[in-house]
């Protein structure tokens, strides 16, 4: 435990820029669902302020009103005062874990392993997807289901089992090369970051990435000791952590050797653009933070930026096809980019682009949120599934792991029900390779 | 306070609807007033009627405070807490009750937001005026206390303007409905009106029978620049002399213009000295009429552009920007205090000029935006509350302010309510006569004085 209220060190403007107006509150989904003040931005703030201020000690309940905070950053959009909510939350969680008021033995042993031991080793993270994998190959995991045993833990067991992520077989070092050079010449040079998640969950996505990249003239360097964003850490209270991380990454990725830095998960590219702020006070690092943080791009940022190739419609035709879109909440409100990923689908031979209601509204997976707030996780899964539902579309995009997984979950607790099937969820750019591979077929 | 009350209203209203942590009370000590903070020592969330009937006898039983709140968007802090309170928060009452296209009339429950009586009337293909800047969370039972204006009082009016009915509970717990779906009707006084605009110092408003009028056709919004805030005050006057109103004609000075563009990117030109944003609705014809009209107005006023909005969502995009201006100011300094000076549209031009040399004279920074075709100002104080020196100045830059508006004819507040902010001027505006029979009211209806007692007087 640190010593210092973190709370009290905060620059203080930063508590003053909210005059609580109340525009943030019709767009945060926790005063949605509750209906209080405590549970709103502007009440969270009032909170902090009053931690800040000496007028409330940290306690248990503050520590859980940060922790039920989805840092979806939906307030953010909203607020015509510019509130910098993201700094405010992280230094929040930060203060409930150095207070250690929510401290219990076990919650520290999972804290320690996940944020300072998987997510700082990459082979200790993939060789757990590994175990994960076999486990699910070899059949073990659906004996285990059939036994029956689920039945006989607290169901919250039962419900992380369901929950645990589908690992690929291939993660990104062996579909990616080092260095990939496009067919038709060089016009930029970029580095693409694989992830956590991405990288053993969804290292098709990464994949797709390098090959829209190859096709618009970007030569890609996949650097192999890249480590985790630390994006789980500052969400988590671990703002340690995360600058070591940042430090790791700026050492082994120098911005100054590429155009851009390409990230294609929401929640790691909102973070990755703040390394300024959080190195902000390192002298060592604090100029090429900044440089770094003005080259990570999402990858539909930099595609329209670059302005990418519109896909030819194969020769043997197209069937016309539904999409919608669900907004991550860390690209449309952490990042503000709601306009690319939506002309990139257009783009596509044969789409049409179905808005659904919400589509900005946070889909209640947020880091690891499902795991620590399993009720309010689900109601705002199972609201944005039903929006997703009535618009028709066979093809949900979405461009961020933690949304692509929550929101399979969500349609497949209702695959019973459902007459007209589950729905396709595919990041963005899954789908624009796929159209660029169909033209030559 | 008497822990009976508590336990009381836990029997009431059981416990998840009786907040009592310190954690639930701290983000019910303000409304959107800045530096107006009192912490209360609970809140409740009743959902009937019939509930905060209740409430209020308990209040009475054991003599204790009541405010009453909606979502706490108020400025002139009307809902801030009052010591040792009990916050009435109707919130939970938020049911549409019915909409009656036949009588053009929207029944609905206190706690209902204002955006959703303007959907829901929008819905039938009718449309409800009143637009407080806070609309997408303001309540239509806090619109009714305060007596809310918004961006189209210079055509339709503000929210008194619309309320046809109310349900109101008085401070002994009993329920009366006052006024009717009847266009006419004078039976005995009308007391409805003696509960807009109350604040809740006489009653708390339940349910609201709301007038609707048919949609406009048509509407067209304009945007005309100035180098100089006077031509822009001419040009108002010039359209009015011109005997056209339009339903929207906004003001905006550089530094407002500057925040608001930050955060909305709408298009705004920053480079402007003042912008005007105008509106026009109702039939197409004289729709099409009057914005040629008005474009002539501006370029012969001395407009350095003029622009009209390409479409429906262009001219809804900066509507919303406009109604962001007060917390876009927010960017510029820690404390914003936002008032609402208004005098008769004739003084402007007038009011403008002594705004900017006050502020000057004082040394510290006001922007200012607000209702051109109303005479509602919004002088908006820049500064920090933790600098005593000039808190000092502000208050004494206020007091010039609030003076000179009433020299010319004009009122301490158009559309914000007097609340707490402004209660230490009310006396010089109403006159000791009238100032007196206020008070006459308040003590037949409240004789205890525990309905947020403090605010509009000094008991």
């Amino acid at each position: 435990m640190g010593r210092d209220n973190l709370l009290k060190s905060l620059d203080y403007s930063v508590l003053q820029q909210c005059m609580h107006c109340g525009l943030c509150l019709p767009t945060c989904p926790t005063y949605l669902e509750t209906g209080h003040e405590r549970n709103s931005p502007r009440g969270r703030i009032s909170l902090m302020r009053a931690v800040a201020d000496g007028e409330l000690a940290t306690t248990k309940a503050f520590a859980e009103e940060m922790s039920y905070c989805l840092g979806c950053l939906a307030c953010t959009t909203a607020c015509p005062a510019g509130v910098d909510y993201g700094t405010l939350f992280e230094a929040g969680r930060a203060e409930s874990e150095r207070s250690g008021v929510v401290a219990n033995p076990l919650r520290t042993f999972i804290r320690f392993f996940t944020l300072r031991f998987l997510l700082f080793r990459p082979w200790a993270l993939r060789l757990e997807a590994r175990l994960q994998w076999f486990f699910e190959a070899s059949g073990l995991r659906r004996l285990i289901r059939r036994s029956g045993i689920y039945s006989v833990l607290p169901r919250r067991i039962g419900e992380l089992e369901r929950q645990s992520l589908p690992i690929q077989r291939h993660f990104s070092d062996e579909l990616i090369r080092l260095t990939e050079r496009p067919a038709n010449g060089v016009r930029h040079r970029v580095a693409v970051l694989t992830g956590c998640i991405q990288d053993i969950a969804f290292s098709d996505v990464n994949r797709a990435t390098v090959d829209v990249l190859l096709e618009n003239g970007c030569e890609v360097a996949t650097p192999r000791e890249q480590s985790c964003c630390g994006s789980l850490h500052v969400h988590n209270g671990d703002l340690e952590s995360a600058k070591t991380l940042a430090r790791r990454q700026i050492d082994a990725i120098d911005p100054a050797s590429f155009d851009a830095i390409i990230s294609n998960s929401a929640g790691c590219g909102s973070h990755l653009k703040r390394y300024h702020h959080l190195l902000a006070d390192n002298p060592a690092y604090a100029e090429r933070a900044k440089a770094w943080s003005a080259k990570v791009k999402d990858i539909s940022e930099w595609l329209v930026e670059i302005g990418f190739r519109r896909p030819n419609p194969p020769a043997a035709g197209v069937l016309p096809v539904a999409i919608t879109y669900h907004d991550a909440c860390h690209l449309c409100h952490g990042q503000k980019i709601t306009s690319q990923p939506r002309e990139i689908l257009r783009a596509l031979p044969g789409v049409e682009l179905r808005e659904c209601t919400e589509s900005t509204m946070c889909c209640g997976s947020a880091g690891i949120y499902s795991l620590t707030h399993p009720t309010t996780s689900s109601w705002l899964r199972d609201r944005k599934v039903g929006h997703l539902k009535s618009t028709g579309a066979s093809v949900v995009a979405t461009a961020n792991p933690g949304c692509q997984l929550q929101i399979q979950n969500g349609f497949a607790r209702g695959a019973s029900t459902l007459a007209k099937g589950v729905p396709r969820i595919a990041h963005p750019v899954v789908l624009l390779a796929e159209a660029y591979h169909a033209e030559k077929h | 306070m008497n822990p009976n009350m508590i336990e009381d209203l836990v029997g009431l209203l059981g416990r998840p609807s009786v907040l009592v942590e310190r954690e639930d009370l701290i983000p019910y000590s303000f409304d959107a007033t800045a530096a107006l903070r009192k912490v209360p020592e609970v809140v409740v969330f009743p959902k009937t009627t019939g509930e905060v009937a209740a409430v209020l006898k308990l209040s009475q039983k054991h003599r204790v405070p009541v405010v009453a709140r909606g979502s706490g968007t108020g400025l002139s802090g009307g809902s801030v807490p009052v010591e040792g309170a009990v916050v009435v928060c109707l919130v939970k009452m938020d049911r549409i009750l019915e909409v009656d296209a036949r009588n053009f009339t929207l029944r609905a429950e206190a706690g209902v937001l204002t955006q959703a009586v303007y959907d829901a009337a929008e819905a039938a293909g009718l449309f409800y005026p009143p637009d407080p800047g806070s609309m997408k969370i303001s309540t239509i039972g806090g619109n009714v206390a305060e007596n809310s204006g918004g961006l189209r009082g210079l055509k339709y009016g503000v929210t008194r303007d619309y309320v046809m009915g109310l349900e109101v509970v008085l401070a002994d717990g009993e329920v009366c409905r006052l006024g009717s779906k009847c266009v006419k009707d004078v039976a005995g006084y009308s007391l409805k009106d003696l509960f807009v605009g109350s604040e809740g110092t006489l009653g708390i408003v339940t349910e609201v029978l709301l007038k609707l009028v048919p949609k406009p056709a048509s509407r067209q919004t304009l945007l005309a620049t100035y180098a100089r805030m006077d031509a822009a005050a001419g040009t108002v006057s010039a359209i009015i002399a011109a005997k056209i109103v339009p339903c929207t004609l906004e003001f905006l000075d550089r530094k407002t213009l500057r925040c608001v563009e930050a955060f909305t990117h709408a298009g705004l030109p920053v480079d402007a000295e003042a912008l005007l944003l105008i509106e026009v609705d109702g039939h197409p014809a004289a729709v099409a009429d009057d914005a040629a009209r008005i474009r002539e107005i501006c370029a012969e006023n001395g407009a350095t552009t003029v622009r009209v909005a390409a479409d429906a969502a262009e001219a809804s995009r900066l509507a919303t920007a406009r109604r962001s201006a007060f917390s876009a100011l927010a960017r510029m300094r820690p404390t914003t205090i936002l008032e609402d000076a208004t005098v008769p549209r004739s003084e402007l031009s007038n009011m403008i000029r002594f705004i900017q040399e006050t502020g000057e004279r004082h040394g510290f920074e006001i922007a200012t935006f607000g209702h051109f075709g109303d005479g509602n100002l919004h002088p908006t104080f820049l500064t920090d509350e933790r600098d005593a020196d000039e808190m000092h100045r502000v208050e004494a830059a206020m007091k010039e302010i609030f003076a000179h508006a009433l020299s010319l004819g004009g009122t301490i507040t158009g559309e914000h309510g007097v609340g707490l902010a402004k209660k230490a001027f009310l006396r010089g505006q109403m006159g000791d006569g009238s100032y007196a029979l206020l008070k006459q009211v308040k003590r037949s209806l409240d004789p205890l004085g525990l309905l947020n007692p403090g605010k509009v007087f000094d008991p």
